[in-house]
């Protein structure tokens, strides 16, 4: 039966068991009236000696219904902010019976799960693996509604509760308790109620032990309240450190912050009803509805194997082998190791294999340092990696993939020697970036076999994988590489072949609009500030350094000798500023010297004078608004027509590998669902006036309107 | 006098209990002012980049109310970055100074438009939590004779003679007549609601009024100040007033104005600024004016402050439609009817703040735009509106409707 199970025993305690519908309990509509009529029932009972809140669910409690919350609009806000009043009154009553209330914690208790927890005198929680605690509203866009921000500001301060709040940092038991946040750990899930039962029953004559610690006479919140000195001091320092980082595009953490220092200064229960007020207002805004839109929904699908084929048995890789030691082998070797699969580092030198394992050496060490790892698990790691300059080491592997120079002849070369070397229907990829992958595939006797997977720069720390299927890939090969990007805990996008796939064409986008805006005498750092002010990670110009125009001089070089060159639009003006910079005057990028910038010794970087001699004219004044959408609605509309054309198969594909692959800024939810709280009829109007203003690259692709006449957004 | 200094709206927030279980405690300093100004914007589609200043009172400038909070109202209104802003603290005058002050300024020609009000969130900032000399500093309390208000106040009633129900009876009628007048829908017009950031409303309407008051219940209340009577401040008082053997305590919370959070926000400008922003005048300021009397009895100032305003206008007291006197305390009220000779039946029209309560630092502004109402509501002409202050200091100022 769905619900609340309400258990008495002999001694007076009485159990809470949750075991809602589905899956997993949450904040569901049924949630709140069975929740009241619990609490009711407890408040009516006689002789009770205590309570204890437990799950039947392998998660204890798994937090808001988001679906629901996504959905809530200035005509229902009312409506939202009584029922989170609702939800917190009751927790209140639960906190506030004349008895101890213990909370039995499984499982994950996360967000709404974890706030449960906190209403309760005592947190007990098992110590394992699957359970976290935490808060992870703010990773949403949204804050911890049902009481978390000013119980933890009562329980921890607001020092210690910073990075749980504006971080939604997530802890295992251990440190849970070591922070504060529950009371003990136990080793086995099966003692969790009985030494809930033990702590209520040991605790019988302590009023203390019913009354949390902010309902006691004399309470002080840890570290004080927003007239302590100390603290007073801190408080204006809190701004600009979150600014840092968010750059005022994020309004959750604004707000958190807000309602967390509101409960420096007013009374508990005031605080409860400000921070209802500030989820009331967070899950109107667009950027909230944008994160959950893609950081939830469509993250799940994707991880999920949305666009994995379903009838495919699961493909694990026993043995990969990585062509090519350079800065993307050595990475691609390390993350394979990590998932404990066997790899084949392979480099025309015997040294250059040697030197790539030695990357995984470094970043193995770096963990043990830290006490991350231990040596011995270290020294497991590496022997999964046997360096090579033999083909003969590569018999057996179940994968390839080859990360060498992006030159077709060579590619070719490569899988002829290699493909024979594949055990029997073994999988060989490509991790190219601009080499369409069913061209490569003409050099291969099995092509169904043959896909593209895009690895990110620095590859152990980037989360994506763009897997690219080019015309003859088949379905066990797709399967293959999800379930291999899966085993290296990545996140696979699965797109069709074209010229630069999805990221990489998109991506394109923001690094020529930057180089036009300098070639119209826009002030090189006014061009990257504002690229930064969209919520890109760096300024064009900054990151095209970085790229190197070096790489992007080859990549036009090579389409246009391959006949690809201006597929997607005219870049003629592009390649010729890009061959001035690095034929001209030798400027391939921050790696070879320079670009934009000059980098010197210390860290610092100064604007290269001959680009701005050149190029800047104070007389060229543009809107600010102007420079921002054009960095931005170049790649929104690129990734419109990676939609439209089919290079992109789902609107999730673009919208996580926007986010985790380009940097797209995280407000928008990804490129694609940007345009969703954007208004389509907005974005086709701001479309046109740019287009009007500054070409017709900025032409609204037709994919949109056609939606608009649907009445849909993209989804 | 170049210019004459018209009164184009004036509003306020409605008035809540200034504790933690209040209304308004929850909402910040900053965000009570700027809901007024953003409501002054959005009835007129003000140009606000034309206001020169906003000038606010407050009585409690620290922490969140500290360091300026008219321009930090300004701003969190949105307002024009080139509006200034500038707090004043005159004690419980601070809302009507900032009224006169902004009247002087575009009387003078040197400023054409400028939103003149206060703020005080006696919950969030209590009363006192800015210090002073007054009682703090011992050498200057005792060199100066000081008293706390209230027994100020109770000695005016021993003077006069105002019995307990004297002052209780004020009392109720002051509760009747804010409770009828609300109820009435006649602060309709001036009290904005104040609302959260999603639009959801906080408080619509004053709620701090009790409208079941009874001489019983006020008969039940004890004496507030009897015991800073016992503690030596009676001695004090009654060394200067010597013609007395005992201070009769007649003071209690029911009689006494209420601590509650609000604000108020009054439009004041030249003829020009009306013509410019195409706004209509309600009335003018005629004159105004600021005085001190016996710093220990504190609370003597406003009837000489009333008569003082009417030397400035050359009026006299006929001259006068509608007087509203703050109920700091009933005797304050009391002493002032009967300095200037007038009734209570156009005194105080609809109840003071011993019902609405006293925002110290608005309270000034929010005599304003009770006054513009009930002139309009009658169809009267001129209104004195004074106020005791600390330090013995009494504020009047007239307006008239043009």
């Amino acid at each position: 039966m769905s619900g609340f199970n309400y258990e008495k025993d002999g001694d007076g305690i009485v159990t809470i068991t949750m075991d809602m519908d589905g899956p997993v309990n949450s904040m569901s509509a049924e949630y709140g009236p069975m929740m009241k009529a619990t609490v009711d029932r407890l408040e009516a009972e006689s002789d009770l000696t205590g309570v204890v809140i437990a799950s039947a669910k392998k998660t204890f409690f798994a937090g808001g219904d988001l679906k629901m919350l996504a959905q809530v609009t200035s005509e229902t806000a009312g409506e939202f902010f009584e029922g989170c009043e609702a939800v917190k009154a009751d927790l209140r009553r639960l906190e506030r019976l004349p008895v101890p209330v213990a909370a039995a914690i499984n499982g994950a208790a996360l967000g709404g799960g974890l706030e449960i927890c906190l209403a309760c005198n005592y947190r007990v929680a098992w110590d394992d693996k699957s359970v976290k605690l935490g808060l992870p509203e703010v990773t949403l866009g949204l804050l911890p509604g049902g009481g978390g921000i000013v119980r933890m500001i009562h329980l921890l301060g607001l020092m210690a509760s910073n990075e749980f709040l504006l971080e939604g940092k997530q802890v295992d038991p251990a440190r849970a308790k070591e922070a504060g946040i529950i009371h003990e750990v136990v080793a086995s899930r099966d003692e969790l109620v009985g030494l809930a039962k033990a702590w209520i029953l040991a605790n019988k004559d302590n009023e203390d032990a019913a009354v949390q610690p902010w309902d006691r006479k004399g309470h002080k919140i840890p570290g004080g309240n927003a007239n302590t000195p100390s603290l007073a001091q801190m408080i204006p320092a809190a701004a600009p450190m979150l600014i840092k980082k968010t750059r005022g595009l994020l309004p959750a953490p604004e707000k958190i912050l807000d309602v967390a220092v509101s409960a420096l200064r007013v009374d508990f229960d005031t605080a409860l009803r400000i921070e209802s007020r500030g989820l009331t207002y967070l899950v109107q805004t667009a950027v909230a509805k944008n994160m959950i839109n893609t950081f939830f929904f469509q993250l799940n699908k994707v991880n999920g194997g949305a666009s994995r084929p379903s009838d495919v048995e699961p493909q694990a890789t026993k043995k990969v082998g990585v062509l090519g030691a350079g800065m993307m082998g050595q990475g691609i070797a390390y993350v394979s190791a990590m998932a404990g699969i066997e790899v084949v580092l392979k480099d025309i030198d015997k040294d250059a294999a040697i030197k790539g394992k030695g990357y995984s050496e470094k970043l193995l060490q770096k963990r043990v340092d830290k006490g991350r790892m231990t040596a011995e698990k270290m020294q497991e790691v590496l022997a999964l990696i046997t360096p090579s300059a033999d083909n003969a080491d590569l018999e057996g592997c179940d994968l390839i993939i080859e990360a060498v120079f992006e030159n077709m002849t060579l590619k070719h070369k490569i899988t002829k020697e290699t493909e024979p070397c594949l055990a029997e229907g073994g999988v060989w990829g490509s991790n190219t970036s601009t080499l369409p992958i069913t061209e490569l595939a003409e050099a291969s006797i099995n092509p169904e076999n043959f896909i593209g997977i895009h690895f990110f720069s620095p590859v152990d720390k980037m989360p994506l994988v763009e897997i690219i299927c080019g015309e003859q890939t088949g379905d066990v090969a797709l399967a293959k590489a999800f379930d291999f990007a899966r085993q290296i805990r990545k996140t696979p996008i699965v797109v069709n072949d074209s010229l630069g796939f999805f990221t990489s064409r998109t991506f394109a986008t923001y690094l020529e609009e930057g180089a036009r805006l300098v070639m119209e005498g826009l002030h090189p750092i006014k061009i990257d500030n504002l690229g930064k002010a969209i919520g890109m990670p760096v300024g064009p110009l900054t990151i095209q350094d970085e790229v190197s125009q070096e790489l992007s001089r080859k990549a036009q070089a090579t389409w246009v000798e391959l006949g690809y060159a201006d597929r997607f639009g005219d870049q003629s003006q592009y390649r010729d500023f890009i061959d001035w910079m690095v034929l001209e005057n030798d400027r391939g990028g921050r790696h070879h010297g320079g670009g934009y910038y000059d980098y010197h010794a210390d860290g610092s970087k100064t604007l290269w004078p001959v680009v701005v001699d050149k190029y800047y004219k104070p007389e060229v004044s543009l809107a600010d608004e102007d420079v921002k959408d054009r960095l931005l609605f170049r790649q929104v509309i690129e990734a419109l027509k990676c939609l439209e054309s089919g290079v992109l198969r789902t609107v999730a594909d673009g919208n996580v590998g926007s986010i985790m692959g380009i940097g797209a800024p995280v407000w928008t939810g990804g490129f694609i669902q940007f345009v969703n709280t954007y208004g389509l009829d907005k974005f086709i109007a701001r479309c046109e006036e740019l287009s009007a203003a500054y070409g017709d690259r900025f032409d609204p692709p037709a994919i949109v309107a056609e939606k608009l006449a649907a009445g849909e957004n993209f989804s | 006098m170049t210019h004459n200094a018209y009164i184009f709206e004036a509003v306020r927030t409605p008035r809540s209990k200034g504790k933690k279980d209040g209304s308004l405690h929850e909402v910040k300093p900053v965000d009570l002012g700027a809901g007024l100004l953003r409501a002054i914007q959005s009835r007129h589609d003000l140009d606000t980049s034309y206001v020169d200043d906003v000038i606010f009172g407050c009585v409690s400038p620290i922490g969140e109310q500290g360091a300026d909070i008219a321009k930090m109202i300004a701003q969190n209104a949105e307002w024009d970055e080139s509006v200034a802003g500038v707090q004043l603290d005159r004690f419980c005058a601070s809302g009507l100074e900032a009224v006169n002050t902004a009247a002087a300024k575009i009387a003078s020609g040197w400023d054409d438009l400028i939103v003149a009000g206060g703020v005080e969130c006696m919950s969030r900032v209590p009363m006192g939590s800015s210090g002073g000399p007054m009682g703090n500093d011992p050498g200057f309390s005792l060199r100066t004779g000081f008293v706390p208000q209230g027994v100020g106040a109770d000695m005016i009633a021993t003077i006069d003679g105002y019995s307990r129900e004297d002052v209780d009876s004020f009392a109720v009628e002051s509760q009747r007549r804010a409770a009828h007048a609300r109820d009435s829908g006649w602060f309709d017009r001036s009290v904005v609601p104040v609302y959260d950031e999603s639009g959801l409303t906080i408080l619509e309407r004053d709620d701090f009024i009790k409208p079941n008051t009874t001489l019983e219940i006020l008969g039940g209340l004890k004496a507030s100040f009897a015991m800073h009577g016992d503690l030596g401040f009676d001695d004090i008082i009654l060394e200067k007033y010597n013609d007395y053997d005992a201070v009769n305590h007649v003071h209690t919370p029911g009689n006494s104005s209420g601590i509650v959070d609000g604000s108020s926000a009054v439009l004041v400008g030249n003829e020009q600024a009306g013509k410019d922003l195409n706004l209509t005048a309600r009335g003018r300021v005629v004159a105004t004016a600021c005085l001190a009397t016996d710093p220990t009895i504190m609370l003597a100032g406003p009837g000489p402050s009333a008569k003082k305003c009417l030397e400035k206008a050359g009026l006299g007291v006929d001259d006068i439609d509608l007087w509203e006197i703050n109920e700091a305390f009933a005797s304050v009220a009391l002493r002032y009817m009967k300095d200037l000779g007038i009734s209570h039946d156009i005194t105080n029209v609809v109840g003071g703040a011993i019902a609405m309560g006293h925002p110290l630092g608005a309270t000034g502004g929010c005599l304003v735009s009770t006054m513009l109402d009930e002139l309009e509501r009658r169809g009267k002409k001129r209104a004195m509106l004074s106020l005791c202050v600390a330090g013995g200091m009494g504020i009047s100022t007239i307006i008239e409707r043009v």
